[in-house]
């Protein structure tokens, strides 16, 4: 189209942008002096976390900031093009020709009331003029390129109608229509479970050789921009903080932030007892609050007072480095090999008795299909024979993706719910059959839960001492007013809020601090099991350490047994003592952290640990992608619920995965997997993870 | 005998007669705008433009209302002299002494003053709108709540009674409801009876739900309420008030009655939908996983974190409700023949609209600047609540 | 679907054999026996001959009776009096009681006789509706496009001047009641004294005093853009506001959705954003609110009717209602009430039609 570019100048060089937001109180900058270069056929990360600013400068690209957002200062060029001086009409050309964008959600990035079909020909009828009937071959192509199967059968569905995986599939196959030389990916696998993420980002990665596209990816997760980018960009706070390639930025990193950052996430190796993680101490400043100087000074270990809060610190190009530059003073003088000087190592808690007993506890829900009401009366099996003990003191994690009842089995377990059959022993108590309004008031507050959305753990209207104070009363605690209350600062003091905290209300928390208030609330009444559903899986990495630890401390002091829900392996690997995967409803497998996390796998643990993206350089990790997405609990397969995505399947013989259901069986003392694979095939398997120096 | 006034005149001596109402409102405005970041909600509405006007007509009114007796220049039910519908500024017939000069906005049929029976109007409305609204929204709640957050058949038995209030054409009802004949079946103090109860039972389980852990507590504000209620009670639905405060004339106690009856249905839906949504947030599971009771969590989890669009529905009803009233009086059900409420004066103007509009316009532009002011008021408050 | 539909029936059914027994209670309580025993017989009659004369003519007894009675589902009641004339529900004068039906409710037709109007009621209902139906179509015709439009312009750039401008119309609108506009129209347009016309007549424009007629009624015989546009605009005026600001929250919340940004950002023009992305998904809400408008429309009628004087469905329902004529109000409720429930489930089934995630699902 543009007919004045050289190709081996960059597709897209952006220079000193500035972007700010106009309220009409300030102007709150969300972007300061931002570069960077992305070559023909580069991929190019930008990661950070919430808040830094790395969605704006995606959006400053396609040149969409909305109503109150405006680029203040620097240059965007597009193939030489300049694209913060074009005009509506010259964007429109660009949008989606040769700038394409894919988004996170991809259930709201479809229109609901239109065929797939039509969205997706709707792009070359703009931009190439294309009859509307070559415009469906073409889409039906693409379509068949994103690897769904049934083409033409997506083509003429309603976007409701297909998987999330599906979907954002199709959001891909949009974006590739008129086969951009940028593609622009923001956080386009975050909504989706990790097996099919994993499918995701090998489509991406393969499409781009294919088309030869240009990417942008921005996302939080370090590991995933390792899977995908080439060069990487780390922002904080409004600002790129250290830029490079992406082995040069993972292993000779020249920002404390980058250091920091690697440092509080639970690599391989990292043990909550001999190598706990280090948080980064300190909040993410608002924009309004950005300190003078660095951006991070205030919670960095090297910060130099006089020095670092002078003026505003420029990058710096860091000699010797694949065009790697770092916005810190200091990067020449830190000894960037020297270990850690804060890391405590904490005593491991002892293992006590059997506190909690689950016996082929089976969930069923019966459900009418259809939207009409009536129809016939489908039942869910939520959960299936789900057997386990947990004992005081102990780390107990749930592993699974959506859909395999992990979130039915706490409920179950606080009462919420009542087991269709089986037994729940809670210390010598059967609470089995026993409703939440029916227990006791110590029964109910020695198991409690900890929940997942800090957004939505507070009650927004009523403040946060107030929260805590309802939850002693109802347990009975303290015989007046002034006990309670002392007791709440205490607590606030035990998740270590400040007291002052007492007044505010949930909106005027961070993320972090609200699930510290969660996590105050829930030991109020000296819980002994404690339920944490997904507790960090909503937080910025650098805070999830320090509520991670935090958990884990008071574990310790109480003896508490946790039971840890969790899809992330890393974090699983990291805290817990002994490991239950669970899939469709059963647990498939079930052992120690060693044991689960080595061969022998059960064939979904090996997809789950090779799925989950590693952010270290030295972890040599095998690639296995699973076919298709997770079925629906609705309609479960029949025979073992993992035989539809199994890549062991064809080793048992007789198609007995199709027709049974796999007994459980014992491969060590306290090891179990339910899999028909037979002794030898299962000593074969090879580790999924293996360190490169080893 | 003064003259006639010229149009300006009319408008400089009404603007005279409505001073505590401007000093009333400036009074407001001062203070609310200083102290606005301290208000909350409240305060946020002077930031839109929109809100503000909304306020101040809507605050116009209650003033009005308010110190009607102070600006009326006549007694709304005298007739002054013979002459039929007197023009705007007309002189009024030489009188006592002292007495006001003018008919302001002209006289009725039966030389009223139309001004001071629009004032004495604003007066009926604002105290019977808001009121009814009130009770509307505290049965709409009582029975919302549990059918949102129960669901099942409960839900089922009052949604369908819901629908079949709605699915009444509301004039129907009122001409069924409101009419001499069914007083004296005593109907309307029945329906009053369950309508009435259960504001009293709302406070009483809403501070029992709260104060349930602290028995002493609970006694003391459970009692005051049962007391205060029960005495309320007995003068509002049966009019035996043993102290003779409390009580409402049988006809406006069957209008209050209807309007509270069509109203609070559709308030039971809205509950209901803000209910079904907000109940599957994590802070009304840990509620539930701390084994709070039921009515804990819908009123205290669940009932203020749904206030946003609820204050924003209150105000559009109670225009809604304005409305009805005249509606009600514009085809004279319930309203006393000589009442100056806005509706019936609009339908006693009506027979002689084309040649002597005055008598019906001026109420029409009163009721419609009130609605106005209310809908304004509700759009600013969205605006606002939403921008948090 | 069918299964919907059918549930939706039957529900309605039940509704409509409540609401009716409700209005047949609440029309037949006691008082208004006794007012209509002295109007059809004599207004100096004894407490004693009024009850005589609510039982001799068959509204004695059970309600629920009487009420299966008037259905149809039950026997009309018979009596025969002392000297021997048999009378009943189903024996018309001079008529042979043996020959008589048995049943003779508005199932079978019989929807009794209007002690006002003195013709069958069934007869007075058909005549009115037809009059209402023409004011009904003319304000539909009127009021959804135009609030449509509205809605949609307002609502496409949220926080314009073409937004403020056109939500401050709709919210002035849905402030005004029937009962003002109409008041308020007529001073302005229709007042010899007042308004436009005695302008407009000053300098010749117009040969009539008023430029619009203040009645409706000539519009019984024959409907013209003089006589008929201020009562349509009327009730037209209080719906449109209404309409428009659903339309408009509809349409803005729809412009904020992820997928109107990913159009934006494939590069389809802003008409096309609006035309083909946006409309549809933000005609749902609006779709449902016009059906369920239909019976506040109704109430708009009754008031236009009357202001009017024009002799629909409204002033007949106003007039039965001031008369106490049972038999007209019974049946003219009848009719509101099924018409309420018709646009009910016409509206569930639309709404279903129009949104894909639920049809299809």
């Amino acid at each position: 189209m543009t007919t004045a570019w050289d190709p081996s100048k960059p597709i897209l060089e952006i220079e000193h942008l500035s972007i700010s937001f106009f309220t009409r109180l300030r102007e709150i900058p969300a972007v300061m002096d931002f570069s960077c270069k992305v070559m023909p056929g580069e991929s190019m990360g930008l990661v950070g976390e919430s808040g830094c600013g790395k969605s704006t400068v995606a959006l400053a690209v396609m040149r969409d900031l909305g109503k109150n957002g405006r680029i203040v200062a620097g240059s965007i060029k597009f193939k030489g093009r300049e694209l913060v001086k074009m005009d509506d009409e010259e964007l429109r050309g660009i949008r989606g020709s040769e700038i394409a964008m894919i988004y996170q959600e991809p259930m709201a990035s479809l229109n609901p009331a239109m065929k797939i079909g039509a969205q997706l020909a709707e792009v070359p009828m703009i931009h190439q003029g294309m009859g509307k009937e070559e415009a469906w071959k073409l889409a039906r192509q693409i379509v068949a390129d994103v690897r769904l199967p049934d083409p033409d059968r997506i083509l003429n569905a309603f976007p409701h109608q297909l998987s999330g995986g599906q979907q954002q599939r199709i959001v891909i196959a949009m974006a590739l229509m008129s086969k951009p030389a940028l593609l622009i990916l923001d956080e386009p696998t975050t909504a989706l479970d990790v097996t099919v993420e994993a499918g995701i980002v090998d489509l991406v990665k393969d499409l781009g050789h294919k088309y030869g596209t240009s990417m942008l990816f921005i996302s939080h997760n370090l590991g995933l921009i390792m899977d995908v980018c080439d060069r990487l960009c780390v922002m904080y706070s409004g600002e790129a903080v250290e830029t490079g390639n992406v082995v040069q930025v993972f292993d000779e990193m020249r920002h404390p932030y980058t250091q920091a950052l690697f440092r509080s996430i639970p690599l391989p190796g990292a043990d909550k007892n001999t190598r706990p993680l280090i948080s980064i101490p300190g909040n993410f400043p608002l924009p309004h609050e950005r300190p003078q100087g660095c951006n991070f000074g205030p919670r960095c270990d090297y910060f130099e007072k006089g020095r670092c809060d002078a003026a505003d610190i420029p990058m710096s190009d860091i000699p010797k480095g694949d065009r790697h530059a770092s916005r810190c003073l200091k990067w020449a003088e830190i000894d960037w090999n020297a270990p850690p000087a804060a890391r405590v190592v904490k005593q491991k808690s002892p293992i006590g008795r059997v506190v909690l007993k689950m016996e082929d506890l089976k969930k069923y829900y019966s459900i009418s299909s259809g939207a009409f009401g009536g129809g016939t009366a489908k039942v869910v099996k939520a959960n299936e024979t789900l057997s386990f003990e947990a004992h005081e003191g102990e780390t107990l994690a749930i592993v699974g993706e959506s859909g395999c009842g992990k979130s039915t089995f706490a409920k179950v377990l606080m009462g919420l719910e009542t087991a269709t059959s089986g037994s729940i022993m809670l210390f010598d108590e059967n609470v089995q059959s026993t409703p939440i309004q029916k227990r006791n008031v110590d029964t109910v507050s020695s198991v409690q839960m900890v929940f997942q959305n800090p957004f939505d753990t507070l009650n927004p209207s009523m403040n946060v001492g107030r929260q805590i104070i309802r939850a002693l009363e109802v347990f009975h605690y303290g015989k007046s007013d002034e006990e309670r209350t002392n007791r709440m600062l205490e607590l606030l003091d035990v998740v270590k809020l400040p007291r002052a905290f007492a007044d505010r209300m949930p909106r005027q928390l961070s993320g972090g601090q609200k699930q510290r208030v969660g996590i105050a609330r829930a030991f109020a009444g000296g819980a002994k099991v404690v339920v944490a559903d997904e507790p960090v899986s909503a937080l910025d990495v650098s805070v999830q350490a320090a509520v991670t630890d935090l958990l884990m401390d008071i574990q310790r002091e109480n003896k508490t047994t946790l039971l840890f829900i969790s899809h992330d392996l890393s974090i699983v690997r990291y805290l817990s003592d002994r490991v239950l995967v669970m899939y469709l409803g059963h647990v498939v497998e079930t052992g120690t952290t060693d044991q689960v996390f080595n061969p022998p796998y059960h064939p979904y643990t090996e997809a789950l640990l090779s799925a989950v993206p590693v952010a270290d350089t030295k972890v040599i990790r095998k690639r296995i992608v699973l076919e298709g997405d997770i079925p629906s609990a609705v309609n479960p397969p029949p025979g073992c619920p993992f035989q539809t995505r199994c890549r062991w399947k064809s080793q048992v013989p007789n198609g007995l995965c199709d027709r049974e259901m796999p007994p459980v069986r014992n491969l060590a003392e306290g090891h179990q997997i339910k899999c028909h694979l037979s002794d030898d095939i299962l000593a074969q398997m090879e580790p999924v993870i293996k360190m490169a120096a080893e | 005998m003064p003259d006639t006034l010229s149009w300006t005149m009319i408008f400089a001596l009404m603007a005279k007669q409505f001073w505590p109402v401007w000093v009333a409102l400036v009074v407001t405005f001062v203070l609310s705008i200083r102290f606005k970041r301290k208000l909350g909600l409240y305060g946020k509405l002077f930031d839109s433009p929109v809100g503000m006007v909304g306020f101040a007509i809507v605050m116009f009114w209650v003033f009005t209302a308010l110190f009607a007796d102070m600006i009326v220049t006549f007694d709304p039910l005298a007739q002054l002299g013979s002459v039929k519908n007197p023009l705007p500024g007309s002189p009024t017939p030489a009188g006592a002494d002292g007495q006001y000069p003018w008919f302001l906005l002209g006289g009725d049929h039966l030389a009223r003053d139309v001004f001071s029976r629009m004032v004495e109007g604003a007066r009926q409305v604002l105290v019977i709108a808001p009121a009814a609204t009130t009770f509307a929204f505290l049965v709409g709640i009582t029975l919302g709540l549990p059918a949102g957050y129960f669901g099942g058949k409960l839900d089922t038995v009052l949604s369908f009674m819901a629908n079949l209030v709605l699915a009444f054409p509301v004039i129907l009802l009122f001409y069924l409801l409101v009419t001499p004949e069914i007083r004296n079946t005593g109907i309307p103090v029945y329906l009053a009876a369950i309508l009435f109860l259960i504001p009293i039972l709302f406070f009483v389980v809403l501070l029992n739900s709260r104060f349930h852990t602290n028995p002493p507590k609970r006694n003391l504000y459970v009692g005051v309420t049962l007391v205060l209620g029960l005495w309320a009670y007995s003068g509002l639905a049966f009019n035996r008030d043993p102290l003779g405060v409390w009580g409402m004339a049988p006809n406006l106690l069957n209008v209050f009655v209807s309007v509270v009856f069509v109203n609070a249905p559709t308030v039971f839906r809205i509950v209901r939908g803000i209910v079904m949504d907000i109940k599957s947030r994590d802070y009304v599971a840990a509620g539930q996983t701390r084994g709070e009771q039921a009515w804990y969590i819908m009123l205290w989890e669940i009932l203020p974190n749904a206030r946003g669009p609820l204050i924003v529905d209150y105000c559009l009803r109670i225009g809604y409700t304005t409305i009805l009233l005249g509606t009600l009086g514009f085809f004279g059900l319930g309203v006393t023949p000589e009442s100056p409420d806005w509706g019936s004066t609009i339908n006693a103007g009506r027979k002689l609209l084309s040649m002597i509009p005055h008598p019906a316009v001026v109420p029409a532009l009163a009721l419609m600047s009130l609605v106005l002011g209310l809908n304004l008021l509700a759009d600013g408050l969205r605006e606002e609540s939403m921008k948090d | 679907m069918l299964r919907f539909v059918l549930r939706r029936l039957g529900v309605m059914v039940l509704t409509a054999l409540v609401l009716t027994f409700v209005v047949f209670y609440l029309t037949n309580l006691p008082p208004n026996l006794e007012k209509l025993a002295r109007s059809e017989g004599s207004v100096r009659m004894t407490d004693a001959a009024v009850a005589s004369w609510i039982i001799d003519n068959g509204h004695g007894g059970s309600v629920f009776y009487r009420y299966a009675e008037w259905l149809g589902v039950a026997p009309g009641w018979v009596l025969t009096d002392d000297k021997g004339v048999t009378r009943g529900l189903c024996i018309r004068q001079n008529d042979d009681p043996a020959l008589a039906p048995t049943f003779c409710g508005i199932f079978q037709g019989n929807w009794g006789f209007s002690t006002v109007f003195k013709k069958p009621v069934l007869y007075s209902l058909g005549k009115s509706m037809a009059a209402t139906g023409w004011l009904m179509l003319a304000v539909m015709v009127v009021m959804v496009p135009v609030a449509l439009l509205i809605g949609v312009l307002a609502g496409m750039r949220e926080g314009s001047r073409t937004d403020r401008v056109l939500s401050t119309f709709s919210i002035a609108s849905s402030a005004t009641p029937e009962y003002v506009s109409g008041v308020i129209l007529v001073a302005l347009f229709a007042s010899p004294a007042t308004g436009l016309s005695p302008l407009l007549s000053g300098w010749g424009w117009i040969g009539g005093k008023t430029l619009f007629l203040g009645t409706a009624t000539s519009a019984m015989d024959n409907i013209t853009f003089w006589n008929f546009a201020l009562p349509v605009a009327t009730i037209a005026l209080y719906g449109v506001g209404y309409i428009a600001r659903m339309t408009r929250a509809s349409m803005t919340e729809v412009m904020t959705q992820q997928y109107i940004r990913t159009a934006r950002l494939k590069g389809v023009a802003f008409r096309d954003v609006v035309l083909r992305h946006a409309l549809r998904n933000a005609m749902i809400a609006p779709f449902t609110v016009i059906m369920l408008q239909f019976p506040y429309l109704l109430n708009g009628v009754v008031i236009t009717e009357t202001l009017f004087n024009y002799k629909g469905f409204g002033w007949m329902l106003v007039t039965a209602a001031g008369n106490n004529d049972i038999e007209m109000l019974l049946g003219a409720s009848v009719v509101a009430v099924i018409f309420v429930l018709a646009t009910q489930l016409i509206s569930d089934i639309g709404y279903v039609f129009l949104n894909p995630r639920i049809r299809l699902s």
